[in-house]
């Protein structure tokens, strides 16, 4: 029973880091319906950020949390203005595409400053304690804790503040919304920043969970998020959230059963499945087109 | 621009390309390097150029090898292979067949040894790996068969198994090991099944035996299972990378089981990277600093005068390495690949750094002993040699 616990400890600490890179890309395609693949790096920069900032300043652990937030927040609007803003009325290819280069070139300049992996320093000291038979650390408790409350204050805004109101009409249909007064570039901005900062948040939490950082470390988990994204409804916060818990779930589970090289496999195959009976995510709803 | 002109200048500039061939002159004797300089292992590649290059400048700096009663300068060809099989395969095939390379050093990594080395069998090009164990380096896989151009500068993972089972059972005084290796890499995964057989033969229980892909990052599944297992010692034959993160999380869930390790972890990055987590853990390597020759302590002071660091094992055998090609290049006489290769079989033993390599004829692999090392205060600290 303990053992089914232990896993499920494990399945949920990672399944929270999937949520907060998901609602990135979750927030944005609702917003503009396009996939910000840029925001896989954005979380590697969090990562990279954090390290350059400690080396320099000896921080308490929030404090540098909150720091990293505010550069990627400023990095991800950054990116919108720069690379997204004039590919606004572009065919949907082209803004794809500016995407998948402002990773690449956000992923080498990292790699030419940074060849080697680097450790990251621990932050605080992670105590390992017993519950009920089951073996935590402090350190997935922080992770569970902080992503569960960036979760909760997201959808609190997205569904009671003015700018949440603002961003989900922004999603229903753009155009109205410039005829309504909602300065929509101002939102979509704020869109990436948010988004941005909570992939710097994931990205400080999971180099503490596992502190070996590289250039590229946001290549993998950025697709992998997104897949999550998808499985739970892209442009839904909810589903990001679901999804990033489910693709969690999935991997713990996979690796318990069978050897890891399955997991992926198994994990993506899963994907295909679920798409196939809810083409739109577990909590899409599918959009009509008014002609 | 008409299509017929961008047509002929991309021709043109194809040709010139092509032409990339070098001749083999005997104005140099080229000595190609196939090294992990990117990717999982920098640590390694860079140990390795760092002593070839060292050897090839001191050899230079008395005018070159001696060869037909004249001095020729060495000239070194580095090529990376980024610690990918692919991409190792494709620079073995750069260096012996486009650079014309005499000898080929390296690769280091087994996953990218094995590759190479059948490059360099099908090339009939004279290879030594300094590092990689994995037994299939040198031996055919299908025939089962030794492979005529290929050596290695190290003991193989068939030796290595025996010497950490052996070490587990007498000297940890413990019946119970638990595995996780990378299935997706040769010599982990030769590493962990040759300790497992041997283990077991020597009767003592493997309690979990778990696996992982290259570039994961998260052990908790597998790790939880291990614990479950209730193990005395916790086996981790994978590279310096994974063996930081392994061990920390490990510790993080509350496995207080003895580590031991493989030649994989030998690399002074592994401190760096590894932190508190790793203190006492015990690994097998291939020499050790505290025991050194007199010719040992002068390599070590040379590299650390000119690089900064101690030396790793890495450094260590392929000094060794190009050293015993570098001989046998002199006992030919002549640049010429088939010459090479006999002079390489016609020396029986090269003193070295690492101590002495005997090849017995038909093998590519020496008979070397092996050193078991501890990790203790941040520092690797010699504890028992074993011999064949």
């Amino acid at each position: 029973m303990e053992y089914f616990a232990q896993q499920a400890i494990n399945a949920i600490q990672l399944g929270s880091i999937y949520a907060l890179i998901a609602l990135g890309y979750s927030l944005v395609y609702g917003v503009l319906s396009m996939i910000n693949f840029a925001h896989g790096d954005v979380f590697m920069v969090g990562a990279f950020a954090c390290l350059v900032l400690v080396s320099f300043v000896p921080l308490p652990f929030f404090v540098a949390l909150l720091a990293v937030m505010a550069i990627t927040a400023l990095l991800g609007a950054l990116i919108e203005r720069a690379a997204y803003r004039p590919l606004r009325q572009a065919p949907r290819v082209s803004a794809i595409i500016t995407a998948l280069g402002c990773g690449l070139v956000i992923q080498n300049t990292t790699l030419s400053l940074s060849p080697y992996p680097r450790q990251m320093p621990r932050l605080f000291e992670s105590v390992p304690f017993e519950v009920a038979g089951v073996t935590m650390n402090t350190l997935q408790v922080l992770i569970i804790g902080i992503s569960a409350v960036f979760m909760l204050t997201l959808d609190f805004i997205i569904r009671k503040t003015s700018w949440g109101i603002a961003l989900r009409a922004a999603s229903c249909d753009r155009g109205a919304v410039v005829l309504m007064g909602v300065p929509v570039n101002r939102v979509i901005s704020l869109t990436f920043a948010v988004g941005g900062a909570l992939g710097g948040a994931a990205g400080v939490l999971y180099s503490q969970a596992y502190p070996v950082i590289g250039a590229s470390m946001g290549v993998i988990i950025g697709w992998k998020a997104f897949v999550a994204a998808v499985i739970g409804g892209i442009g839904n916060v909810r589903g990001a959230v679901l999804g990033g818990f489910i693709l969690g779930a999935v991997e713990v589970t996979t690796v318990v059963m069978m050897p890891s090289t399955w997991r992926d496999l198994i994990a993506y195959s899963l994907l295909l499945v679920i798409l196939i009976f809810k083409p739109h995510g577990l909590l899409g709803k599918p959009v009509q087109q008014k002609v | 621009m008409k299509f017929s002109t961008i047509l002929a200048s991309s021709l043109a500039v194809l040709a010139l390309a092509g032409c990339g061939k070098k001749s083999a002159d005997s104005s140099a004797v080229r000595i190609g390097l196939n090294v992990e300089l990117t990717g999982e292992l920098p640590a390694v590649g860079a140990s390795s150029r760092n002593a070839v290059q060292l050897h090839v400048d001191q050899i230079n700096a008395a005018g070159g090898i001696t060869l037909g009663g004249k001095k020729v300068p060495i000239e070194l060809v580095v090529g990376d292979n980024g610690a990918k099989a692919d991409q190792a395969a494709a620079t073995a095939q750069r260096l012996l067949s486009q650079e014309n390379v005499l000898v080929m050093i390296g690769p280091n990594a087994s996953s990218c040894a094995i590759p190479a080395s059948e490059i360099a069998e099908s090339l009939k090009t004279p290879m030594i790996s300094p590092w990689s164990t994995n037994p299939k380096t040198t031996v055919n896989a299908t025939t089962g068969k030794s492979k005529d151009y290929v050596l290695r500068g190290c003991f193989t993972d068939l030796f290595q198994a025996g010497v950490l089972a052996k070490f587990t059972l007498n000297d940890l005084k413990s019946k119970r090991a638990a595995v996780l290796f990378d299935v997706s890499s040769e010599a982990p995964n030769g590493q962990a099944n040759l300790y497992r057989e041997t283990f077991v033969k020597l009767g003592g229980t493997i309690t979990a035996f778990e696996t992982y892909t290259t570039g994961d990052r998260d052990f908790s599944a597998q790790l939880t299972k291990i614990k479950a297992s209730n193990p005395e010692v916790v086996f981790l034959p994978v590279y310096y990378g994974d063996v930081a993160l392994i061990t920390q999380q490990a510790r993080q869930l509350g496995i207080t089981a003895q580590f031991v390790g493989s030649d994989a972890w030998s690399s002074p990055e592994i401190i760096k990277l590894g932190g508190a987590a790793l203190e006492g853990a015990y690994f097998c390597n291939h020499y050790s600093t505290e025991i050194a020759t007199p010719a040992a302590k002068k390599f070590m002071a040379d590299y650390e005068a000119k690089f900064g660091q101690a030396p790793d094992d890495v450094a260590a055998l392929s000094y060794d390495s190009v050293g015993f090609a570098i001989k046998a290049i002199e006992a030919a006489g002549v640049t010429d690949r088939q010459a090479v290769r006999a002079a390489l079989a016609s020396i029986p033993s090269y003193e070295g750094v690492t101590g002495v390599m005997r090849f017995t004829p038909g093998s590519g692999d020496p008979v070397k002993s092996a050193v078991i090392l501890q990790i203790k205060g941040g520092k690797f600290v010699w504890v028992a040699n074993a011999a064949p």
